[in-house]
Formats: C-alpha cells, structure tokens, sequence
C-alpha cells in the first residue's frame, strides 16, 4: 500500500458533514431571522407609524413615544453608567494593587455580568422604585440599566488602557506629571477607542432590553404635551421599543411588532457595523459579554 | 501669574489634594460594583424570605399546586423550578453540539474565506434582541410544534393541546438564543490550542478529524465547560423570549404541555399580584437567583482550574 494514498474513515466523513451541518444550521437562522422580520416588517414601516402615538381618537398607531423613551434611557443611563464604568476600569489598572480588595472587585464584576435581566428588574423596582421612591419612570429604568452596563464598560476600557504602552506612563511620571494629569491626557486619549466600542456595545444592549425595563420604566407610549414636559419625562413611566414590542405581541397585533422588531434589528445591525469599524480601525480588543 | 507660581514646589498642595480627591472618586467607582452585587442579594434575600416564613418551606418550595388567587390559595413551585431546569438541560442538550460543532467548523473546518462570513454572523446572532426571538418563536415556531402535536397525540384523548405553546418550543428558542455564547467562546478556546498538539497528532498519522475530535476538543475542554456553564446561566435567566412561546401554565415539565418558567411566572404575574401572591413571586426570584450564584461559583472554579484557556 502506497504511503500517498489517502484511506478516507467512514467516522471522519460522518464527521465532517456534522460539522458542516452544523454551520449550515446556525447560519441559516441567522439568515432566517433577519430575512423572515425583513418581509414581515416592512410593511407596517411608513413615515405615520414613526411618528404618531397610539391613540384610538385620532386613529394613529404610531411608535413615536417609544422612541423617544428609548432615546431618554440609552442617553439617562450612559450618562450615569460610563464615568463610573470608566472610574472604575482606571482603579482597577492604575491605582489598585494585585490583593484582596481587587479580586472582590474582578469578582462581583463578573457576577454582575452574569446576573440575569429579570433579577435586575425585581431589584430596580423595589430598590429605586419602592425604596427610593422613583416608582414606575424613566429614571428608574435608567438606574437599573446602569447597574447591567456597568460591567461591558469597566471591561472594554480596562482592555483599552491595558493596550496602553507601559513606557508612556513611566515617561509621562518621569517628566514630573501627577498620576491625574497622566491619566486625564495620556490614557483616556489612548484608550479612547476602547471606551467608545464599549459605549456603542452598551447601547446595543439597552436598546434590545426588555426583561429589566417592564417593572422598572412600565410601559408608557405618549409624547411629552408641552416643552417643560420633555424634562419632567424622566419621572415619568416611558416604554422603549422593546417593551412596546412585547405588549403589542401579547395583543397579538404582529403586524405592529413586526415593524418594531424590524426597527430594532436595524439598529443592532447598525451597532454591530459600528463596532467592527472601530475595532478595525483602531485595533481595539472587543469584550462582549 | 504671580511670582510664585513659578515655584517648583508652588502648587504642590493642591495637585496633591487634586490626586487624593481622583484616587478616592476612582475607588468609589470601583466600589460601585461591590455595593450593586451587595445590595441585590441583601434585596432578593430580604424579599424572598418571608413568604418562605408565612407559607412553609415545604409547602412552596415541594408544592405542586399553583393557585395564588384561589379563596384557598396555593403557593407550590416545584413543577416551576423542574420546568426551569429541565428546559435549561434540554437547550443546552440541544445547543452545545451544534455549537461546538460549529466552532470546530468556524477554528478548523471551513475555507478561511467563508469563516470570515459566518464569524460576523454568528455575532450579530448573539446582539439580536430576546424579544425578537420570542416573537419569532410565536410566529413560527408554534405553528410548526403544534402540527407536530396535532399528529402525535391525534389518538389520545386525554392530552391537553396547546396549540404549540409548549415546553418543546421554549427549549428549541432557548437552544438558538444560547449558540452565539457557546459558538464564540468553544472557538477562541479551540484557537487557543498550541499548534504543536495539533502538528504532532497530524504527524502520527491521525486525519484532521480525528485530531480535532481527540486532541484538539480534549484540549480545549475548560473553555468549552466555560461556554456550557455560560449557556446554561443565560437560559436559566432569560425571561422575555419564552414567555409567549411556552404557553405559561403551571404544569409538570413534559416536552408536550404548557409550561412556566421560574422566569416567565415572574414576568406574567409580577404585574397584577399583590401581598402573600407578590412575596411568593419574590422568593422565586430568590429561587432563580441562587441558581445563578452556583453557576457563578462553578464558572470561578472552572475558570481557575483550566491552563491557559482564555475565555
């Protein structure tokens, strides 16, 4: 028998034809999905249903006020979330020492990461609805979104500032720089990109929220009336996207919630070009989870 | 300026006062995670608890009857917490092999080009909305069990139909939903493999499947346990996706029935319930969340007993 010829095993073709099912299968729900909401959706788009609230008197049945209360939570909960993430990343890399006290620290991060949505939701409702008094509102959707952030952020800013050449902080230190001014004009700069890919993955996130958002910010749908209404919001009970898809859903109107999911699937498509153009571009080292 | 500003040793004060006021903000930041795990499990314990107290230990958490708003109410769980586990069991039964095989197409199989278009794929997969999943699950999932009901029980006259909201079409939603997570993780753990092992298994004359399937995943072994325990937390917990597909009847666990999640019972009553009904909602939280915390102790342990398999 020649050492060139090749002996195929009945176990290794078996195997790879698993495999290229396998892929096969995951692609094509992939393909599935996206196609199946695309066609379903589409026709429910026009200009009337972004714009309008539902409303049986003036017969529209619009997402208008969702988006806006979707707006509200991404901008309210990076507001809050990003400088503490981003504190908290620089503790962890620049100050902390290897020790106790940063293991706790790595520890419930991780936890937290891992905490599933509709715990967060029982916690925000009782912690900043009941407690703190915030009740059903846009605020305390935001709150408990931060708490679910917190973690993507620390994490893909301490991924940046670990890509940080060690030799600029020794010679920014060595030309008599306090360790604030180094920080404040030569890592955040460098490890920008990272924060910015962690920000947009956030997004990502908040916007594709449900479970955490139901008990939290309810379910309102209408716009402000007036100007000053637009700050009074906050304390108001603001729906996103996601909590309108899901009442509307449970109504059965699908039509509807297939415009909303196509809405949606648009803006995850979007975020995830996003990120892979920033990655790309600026070499940054991407942490999903 | 003023003269003495130019001194060296000038504004030494406060620059000094200006680094102990950052370091101390950066610290709090840092605590802020600490305090929010903190308080969730001190919130989840306190509100847990007293339903066990009131109702009975045994009688929730081993009860099998669910009628909170009956004039005799009962609080029982236990068909719950079966469904929860037996769902989670069933979608990672279900979702771990297509995965793994994937990866292993993804790392070792496929021409680098179409690597390059399933990768993106794969990625959006884990970005899309749980709600779209349940709404896609409703749509076109159910109709698709409940033929296949409709068929198995046409004889049987004592099934319940559910017209396809079931546990079956829950666990196949959950099995889809856990892929990106154990897709992307079995992968970066099967790139992370030293060349060398696979070099000398193809040296000894061993063909690329069987180095893959006996060198490579063996090798890789931690990070494929890390991308299990990982699916298994994130079916366990979610909520929305399945609330509408497995129909939300409170039932023994079998593929067939309608069935509800310790997730889902919070999602679908949390909204109208109230005292004693409101408490026990609270103690399968507490439920839900215990379960997540021993995932999170055997993913500390695995992740600190694999070498060099990053996750």
């Amino acid at each position: 028998m020649s050492l060139e010829r090749k002996k195929k095993r009945i176990s290794d073709v078996v195997l790879l034809w698993l495999v290229y099912i396998s892929a096969f299968i995951s692609i094509l729900m992939l393909v599935g999905i996206v196609s199946y909401v695309f066609i379903k959706g589409i026709a429910t788009i026009n200009w009337e249903f972004l714009t309008t609230v539902r409303s049986s008197i003036k017969e529209t049945n619009g997402i208008a006020g969702n988006i806006l209360n979707t707006i509200y939570i991404i901008v309210l909960t990076l507001l809050i979330a990003t400088p503490i993430g981003i504190g908290s990343a620089i503790y962890l890399n620049e100050y902390a020492k290897p020790g106790r006290m940063v293991r706790i620290i790595e520890f419930t991060t991780e936890t937290l990461s891992g905490i599933p949505s509709i715990i967060f939701g029982l916690f925000g409702m009782i912690f900043f609805g009941n407690t703190l008094g915030f009740g059903y509102s846009i605020l305390t959707g935001a709150l408990t979104l931060t708490i679910m952030i917190l973690p993507l952020i620390t994490r893909n800013t301490q991924e940046a500032l670990k890509t940080v050449p060690q030799s600029y902080r020794s010679g920014a230190l060595g030309m008599g720089a306090t360790k604030w001014y180094l920080i404040r004009t030569i890592l955040l700069p460098s490890a920008m990109p990272g924060i910015i890919t962690g920000i947009i993955l956030s997004i990502g996130r908040i916007v594709g929220e449900s479970a955490a958002l139901l008990f939290t910010a309810g379910s309102g749908y209408l716009l402000p009336a007036s100007t000053e209404g637009y700050l009074s919001k906050i304390m108001e009970s603001g729906g996103t996207l996601t909590i309108e898809l899901y009442l509307r859903m449970a109504k059965g109107q699908y039509a509807d919630a297939f415009g909303i999911a196509l809405i949606l699937l648009l803006i995850v498509l979007g975020i995830n070009f996003l990120t892979k153009y920033l990655s790309r571009k600026f070499d940054v080292r991407v942490d999903r989870r | 300026m003023k003269a003495q500003n130019f001194s060296i040793m000038g504004s030494n004060k406060t620059k000094s006062a200006v680094e102990k006021v950052a370091q101390w903000v950066f610290t709090f930041c840092a605590l802020c995670a600490v305090f929010a795990v903190f308080s969730i499990t001190a919130y989840m314990i306190i509100n847990g608890t007293p339903a066990l107290a009131k109702v009975g230990v045994t009688d929730i958490l081993f009860g099998t009857v669910w009628k909170p708003t009956a004039g005799e109410p009962s609080y029982g769980i236990l068909y719950v917490i079966l469904t929860s586990i037996t769902g989670t069991a069933l979608a990672i039964f279900m979702g771990v092999p297509i995965g793994v095989m994937t990866a292993v197409f993804l790392a070792e199989a496929a021409p680098k080009k179409l690597a390059k278009l399933v990768k993106p794929a794969v990625e959006l997969l884990a970005g899309i909305p749980s709600i779209i999943y349940g709404l896609l699950g409703l749509m076109i999932l159910n109709p698709l069990v409940y033929k296949i009901e409709t068929f198995l029980f046409k004889d049987s006259e004592t099934h319940q139909f559910t017209g396809g909201s079931n546990l079956i079409s829950a666990v196949i939603v959950l099995a889809i939903m856990i892929l990106p997570t154990v897709i992307n993780i079995s992968e970066s753990a099967l790139r992370a493999v030293p060349k060398q092992y696979k070099e000398a298994s193809l040296a000894v004359g061993a063909s690329h499947m069987q180095t893959i399937f006996k060198v490579m995943i063996p090798a890789a072994k931690s990070g494929i346990i890390t991308a299990i325990v990982l699916g298994v937390g994130r079916a366990i917990g979610e909520a929305m996706a399945i609330s509408l597909v497995s129909g939300s009847v409170v039932n023994f666990p079998l593929p067939f029935n309608s069935v509800r999640f310790l997730t889902t019972a919070i999602v679908s009553e949390m909204g109208y319930a109230a005292d004693t009904h409101r408490e026990v909602l609270f103690t399968i939280g507490l439920v839900l969340f215990v379960f997540i915390m021993l995932i999170n102790v055997v993913m500390t342990r695995v992740l600190k007993g694999g070498a060099g398999n990053e996750s």
